[in-house]
């Protein structure tokens, strides 16, 4: 039997997917992004962030780190909640201390757990649109949209004292949400989340970067900012490791990290002999259940012809083609998880 | 100008016009919580024993030992435990709880944020936390007075004193002890809103006022210009003496008073604004 080899082709184009077609950060206008120009920010003598030169653009950014990387001073920073010691920010061509300009279209979701005392969900939403200024029916408006958006219109009269974490943190995105800004700032928001509601903020988050908002979320879970990120900035000990799309990221790392490839067929032993002959070839082995092959390469482009060829010959029949290490968690374990 | 930063500076210029309205807009909002908040939040608690503290003792007082005989005697007898005990301790510390809480009680409930991430000027927030807390201290600590010298006047005395408000000075005493209370809650409150965002502690900020308040009387001239006691003191309609060792000062004119009261206020509250301007959000470190 054939094998599926049409999965293995469109895995190996999207590791090889070209960037030009998706909107670049060089592409953009400084005042359509946010632009951190050498920020420092230091809490005495303990370093918060370190020469920090960012420019980021529409879509979903996301910020990964360790604990204490430097990921909420980031986010904090850009919402104007702390000062940067040296250097200078602009989201959207605005500054973030000029409060009332930049929180029409700002929102930011953080980590604080606290809300005022009795209220209901409806009532906190309702009182912070109040305070941005929108008029009363506007407001109820705004609000029962931002509910819905977060799938909270039954608990919306409910006291948030009563909520759980989720649906508290459910609560903030609400808020953040709901005077309909450009730029959304995520500190963690799927924290606390069930799997179900994890699955439907994420694909909130999807539709409003397809808006052209710009979202900026911080996550420890690799696998769901791999998902849905277009571009990830790196973070370690205060400084930036490596910022882009994770295919650049990972593209990049070729040299110290070459692209590690599973093939599974039915001759794996033969397959790598006729691949060990391949000059784009640094290492092939053996998989342990003797049903694969793991080749590297800092060639996958050659690599991929050489492998047509022998495939091509028909001695060798190839299940499947899959890049084992090009997500997001092997480059932060590549830059960070060493370290 | 790129078409984003052109939209919102747009946006901006045509709301300009309207800014004193949107203000407006925001300060109501912020006053619908922070009243509810200090009317009926957990701080509200202390505020309320605070101000119940001279009527209980007033009633404790009339019902077993009446603090004037006659009454002549009681226009000094109010204007003692007015000047001791409501003004110098219980608008003092009232206002100091409520004014220094605005700020300092979103801090250590980590609740401040949520204002500093809206689209309000910070100063008009400040503005807005003033107002609320002026609005509280004055209700309370007004109806304190009001209740008091009506205790103190109405308990024993009904037909004289009747006669004391009606056909005397009664009123005109009334009037003066609500305007020193109120201006006592505008000099304090704006004394202790910016304590509370300036330090950490606000307490011992607070005692050392309260002594320097208490040791006015020994006070050479000038520096007893340095209090607010000084001022309120010379709005008094009964003066009392301040006792053997006290330093005799010309007390100010009531039109030197107010306004300069109320100018001082001014400047502290902008430097509460310029103090807002540049604060950061660090709950951990406070």
């Amino acid at each position: 039997m054939t094998p599926p080899i049409t999965q293995s082709t469109s895995t190996t184009a999207s590791f090889l997917a070209p960037t030009a077609e998706r909107p670049t950060i060089a592409s953009s206008s400084p005042d359509k992004m946010i632009v951190f120009e050498d920020v420092s920010k230091f809490y005495g003598e303990v370093l918060g962030v370190n020469r920090v030169s960012l420019q980021i653009a529409p879509g979903i950014t996301s910020l990964v780190g360790p604990n204490g990387s430097g990921k909420t001073t980031l986010m904090n920073l850009m919402t104007g909640l702390l000062r940067p010691t040296r250097g200078s920010i602009r989201v959207l061509g605005l500054s973030p201390n000029d409060s009332e300009a930049i929180f029409q279209e700002l929102g930011y979701c953080s980590q604080f757990d606290s809300f005022p005392r009795g209220a209901t969900a409806r009532e906190f939403i309702e009182f912070y649109l109040r305070v941005h200024g929108h008029r009363k029916q506007e407001t109820r408006e705004l609000a029962q949209q931002a509910l819905e958006r977060v799938s909270m219109v039954e608990a919306a009269d409910r006291k948030i004292s009563a909520f759980s974490k989720g649906m508290r943190q459910r609560i903030r995105l609400a808020q953040s949400i709901a005077h309909n800004p450009s730029v959304l700032v995520l500190d963690e928001p799927l924290n606390g989340l069930d799997p179900m509601v994890r699955a439907e903020t994420i694909a909130l988050f999807k539709q409003l970067a397809a808006d052209g908002l710009h979202l900026i979320i911080s996550s420890h879970i690799l696998h769901e900012v791999d998902m849905m990120s277009d571009r990830v900035v790196l973070l370690n000990n205060g400084y930036v490791v490596a910022e882009g799309e994770i295919q650049g990221v990972r593209d990049d790392m070729d040299i110290e990290h070459p692209v590690q490839v599973l093939i599974r067929c039915n001759r794996p032993a033969a397959l790598a002999a006729q691949m060990f002959g391949k000059t784009e070839v640094i290492e092939a082995r053996l998989h342990d259940d003797r049903q694969g092959l793991f080749v590297k390469t800092r060639n996958p482009d050659q690599f991929y012809l050489s492998l047509n060829e022998v495939v091509a010959q028909g001695e060798i029949s190839v299940e499947s083609i899959a890049p084992v290490d090009d997500d997001l968690s092997a480059v932060y374990d590549y830059l960070i998880g060493a370290q | 100008m790129s078409s984003t930063a052109e939209t919102i500076q747009k946006k901006t210029e045509a709301t300009n016009g309207a800014n004193v309205s949107l203000w407006l807009r925001q300060i109501s909002a912020i006053l619908r919580l922070e009243l509810k908040k200090n009317f009926f939040g957990k701080r509200s608690l202390l505020v309320y024993l605070l101000a119940m503290m001279p009527i209980g003792l007033l009633i404790m007082v009339e019902t077993i030992n009446p603090l004037g005989r006659e009454t002549a005697q009681l226009p000094t007898v109010f204007s003692i435990f007015y000047n001791s005990l409501i003004l110098r301790t219980v608008v003092f510390f009232g206002c100091a709880w409520i004014f220094m809480n605005l700020f300092r009680g979103e801090i250590v409930d980590r609740s401040l944020h949520y204002y500093f991430l809206s689209s309000v000027r910070r100063e008009v927030l400040v503005t807005g936390k003033y107002v609320s807390g002026l609005l509280t201290s004055v209700i309370l600590f007004s109806t304190v007075t009001v209740v008091c010298m009506l205790i103190v006047f109405f308990s024993h005395f009904y037909s004289s004193s009747t006669r004391f408000f009606f056909d005397g000075p009664g009123f005109s005493q009334l009037f003066w002890y609500v305007a020193i209370t109120i201006l006592a809650c505008v000099g304090y409150g704006a004394f202790f809103l910016v304590v509370g965002l300036f330090v950490r502690n606000p307490i011992i900020p607070a005692l050392m006022l309260y002594g320097w308040e208490w040791i006015n009387f020994l006070l050479p001239p000038l520096l007893k210009k340095i209090s607010v006691i000084h001022y309120l003191n010379s709005l008094v309609p009964v003066p009392v003496s301040e006792g053997p060792f006290a330093v005799v000062a010309e007390p100010t004119p009531a039109w030197i008073s107010i306004p300069g009261l109320l100018i001082v206020t001014a400047l502290v509250l902008i430097l509460a604004g310029t103090r807002i301007h540049r604060m950061e959000i660090r709950y951990g470190s406070d």
